[in-house]
């Protein structure tokens, strides 16, 4: 969908860690469009860092995580984004398994549950093609926040949380399956979904939705993901 | 790591040891043939068809005699790729395939989706008040036919039809209600982004009241049937217990959490469409077993049918009005009602675009067809579903259609905990377990 001649000219070198969702050109997905908008090239991000303070319990919580990860805290914690009312920290992947048991073990932090992993595929973010996003629930304090880890397409590997968080031993699998991030020292990564012998990794991007074209006297209408549609 | 492990091959993968197909009648035979043998360990297949497994669920079972050493679930035969899809829709269009999830709790995925997206439009105080009493209308409506569902079925498994008939009469008549309202008794698309569907029809207070002692005659003949039930206690009495570090482990909500003593319930914790102004009790149990689960969904549908009565009030109170976001651009356009030919478009609205406003034809097309931009940006929005939390992780890349939705199905999770309420048990009590876990396997596969 994308070429690298778009994308350069949208990421200028040395962004900020800014997830670029997606690079959208055109108005119809169609080439050849007469309205003029096919020239249209438009990169949409993730909303950005955001500075302190950063409101109601947020800063709070940061604040423990950085004193319990001492010396690391600057390499495992990327940024941090409050958005819609959520707190968002982008955590570099070493140092997942000790943010994570610091969550679940600090009687100020303690979030007991982990909601599962979801993967989120963004083929224009170069370089952190893949997501991985952790909701974190916390019963004692009622309070919730989402860890996120971005990892390269090429070297998708993330270490399992299941030590920590046993729960999220299907989910990693369900991640695993969809996404193709291997969860390192998971117990038994095996897809969970799809059949064992399934090649490809369907949720990605870059994996058609499938379907066939229908057809219907005489005329044939394309299979839902080959349709002409707006974006 | 490796990427050959395999979660539903054969568990043992040794040429020497027999292998047997076996149908049921000839299981002595098979049986015998392994004393012969003297072989004690079989392992064995209870699904993917089996009508104790909810749809379809593979349990690979592992037996010395009838008690079970290992248990592992196997899932996936009903993955129908609903997420993919709908980053193939528009964020309306959504609606209508995560509703089809867990089917038998239907808008529970709407109402979290619906409130994932208002979240991300920024839009979530707009809603009118009476889209959120009808909301948690059809919550609650909901959880009762789940929760009946659950503990109908659950019987039915042992034997016990009567209480799954009993069960699905009453059920029945949420049913009646929800379909005069939505037009659908159950996939009803009636929550929608930036409200619902529809208001109430006419005489929709009263139908409401007058089907509550209807559910409450059938809830008091099943607590009847249940409660005293010497069978059903031996069968759910200390069977399937999993005790509160367990289920904080295996991230355990819903009922089986809720039986084990802690009332965590997130209407309470963290309410949503104005859970915190309803008076409601959320039921605990504190013996962490099968029984404890299935008393907890009975006392949960008495529950909803008080917070089913306040909506009434409610509705009856607020009268007429919207039950849409005034925005004119995320509210749906279209209005619907019923004609003599059933539920469709409603008339004055056809005549309204079609014969008076060019302009209004227009908007109508541009939206159903094309959709509305969300701004980009992810939400996680959870509410307590009947069978646990049910988690939506939203991802917009600012247009029409999600970039990522992904549900945290409370099913999917909490199936992870039949090995742990299955193991050393009776192979008998492994219906028990999957019952009182109580997962759907359209929301766990999706």
């Amino acid at each position: 969908m994308t070429d690298d001649k778009n994308l350069e000219t949208v990421a200028p070198a040395g962004r900020e860690p800014l997830t670029l969702i997606n690079v959208r050109e055109g108005l119809f997905g169609a080439k050849g469009d007469t309205s003029g908008f096919d020239g249209l090239i438009k990169a949409v991000q993730m909303p950005g860092a955001s500075e302190r303070p950063y409101g109601e319990w947020f800063d709070g919580v940061v604040d423990i995580l950085t004193e319990l990860l001492g010396d690391d805290v600057d390499a495992a914690i990327e940024y941090v984004v409050v958005d819609r009312g959520e707190l968002t920290l982008y955590i570099a992947r070493e140092h997942l398994l000790a943010v994570a048991q610091h969550l679940r073990d600090d009687q100020d932090l303690r979030f007991e549950m982990c909601l599962g992993v979801s993967g989120v595929h963004y083929p224009a973010d170069t370089g952190r093609e893949l997501h991985a996003v952790y909701p974190m629930q916390s019963i004692t304090h009622n309070r919730r926040l989402r860890l996120e880890v971005a990892v390269p397409d090429g070297d998708s590997h993330i270490p399992s949380i299941t030590s920590v968080y046993p729960m999220n031993n299907w989910h990693e699998r369900e991640t695993w399956d969809f996404f193709g991030i291997i969860f390192d020292g998971h117990p038994s990564l095996a897809r969970i979904e799809m059949p064992d012998d399934w090649v490809g990794h369907p949720q990605r991007k870059d994996y058609p939705l499938g379907g066939i074209p229908v057809e219907y006297k005489g005329a044939e209408v394309p299979s839902p993901d080959e349709r002409r549609q707006y974006r | 790591m490796s990427t050959d492990t395999k979660a539903t091959g054969p568990i043992v993968e040794d040429p020497d040891v027999p292998e047997y197909t076996v149908y049921g009648s000839d299981w002595s035979e098979v049986a015998d043939e392994a004393v012969r043998l003297g072989q004690q360990r079989i392992v064995m297949n209870m699904g993917p068809q089996h009508p104790s497994t909810h749809g379809v669920l593979r349990v690979m079972l592992e037996i010395e005699g009838e008690t079970v050493t290992e248990a592992r679930a196997g899932i996936g035969y009903l993955h129908t790729g609903i997420e993919k899809n709908m980053e193939f829709r528009t964020w309306t269009q959504g609606v209508t395939f995560c509703t089809r999830m867990d089917y038998v709790a239907s808008m529970t995925q709407e109402l979290a989706y619906c409130l994932g997206v208002e979240k991300l439009l920024g839009i979530t105080d707009d809603v009118p008040e009476r889209a959120s009493v009808l909301r948690v209308l059809m919550a609650e409506l909901t959880r009762i036919g789940s929760h009946l569902v659950a503990v109908g079925t659950g019987g039915n498994e042992l034997g016990a039809t009567t209480i799954m008939t009993t069960a699905f009469v009453a059920r029945e008549e949420t049913f009646r209600v929800i379909e005069a309202i939505s037009g659908l008794r159950t996939n009803n698309a009636y929550i929608r982004p930036g409200g619902v569907a529809q208001g109430l029809p006419e005489g929709g207070v009263e139908m409401i009241r007058a089907m509550i002692p209807k559910v409450k005659e059938g809830l008091d003949e099943l607590a009847l049937l249940q409660m005293e039930n010497p069978i059903l206690k031996g069968r759910l009495k200390n069977v399937a217990t999993m005790n509160l570090s367990a289920c904080m482990s295996l991230g355990i909500t819903g009922p089986i959490l809720r039986s084990t003593g802690l009332p965590y319930d997130l209407r309470k914790a963290e309410p949503y469409c104005g859970y915190e102004t309803y008076d409601f009790q959320v039921p605990t149990a504190t013996t962490d077993d099968a029984w404890a689960r299935m008393v907890i969904r009975m006392e949960e549908c008495y529950e909803s049918l008080k917070i089913v009565a306040q909506c009434a009030d409610r509705l009856e109170k607020l009268g007429d009005g919207p039950v849409m976001v005034e925005d004119k651009k995320i509210a749906w356009p279209a209005q619907l009602s019923i004609g003599s030919d059933g539920q469709g478009n409603s008339p004055e609205h056809i005549k309204h675009i079609m014969g008076e406003s060019m302009e209004a034809l227009i908007h109508h097309f541009k939206l159903v067809t094309e959709g509305f931009d969300v701004p980009a940006g992810q939400v996680y929005q959870a509410i307590e579903g009947p069978k646990g939390v049910l988690g939506v992780h939203l991802v917009s890349d600012g247009g029409t259609k999600p970039w990522r939705a992904h549900f945290r199905d409370p099913g999917f999770n909490n199936l992870q905990a039949l090995s742990i309420m299955a193991q050393g048990g009776q192979v008998a009590d492994v219906v028990v377990a999957i019952a009182s876990i109580d997962m759907v396997l359209g929301g766990v596969d999706r």
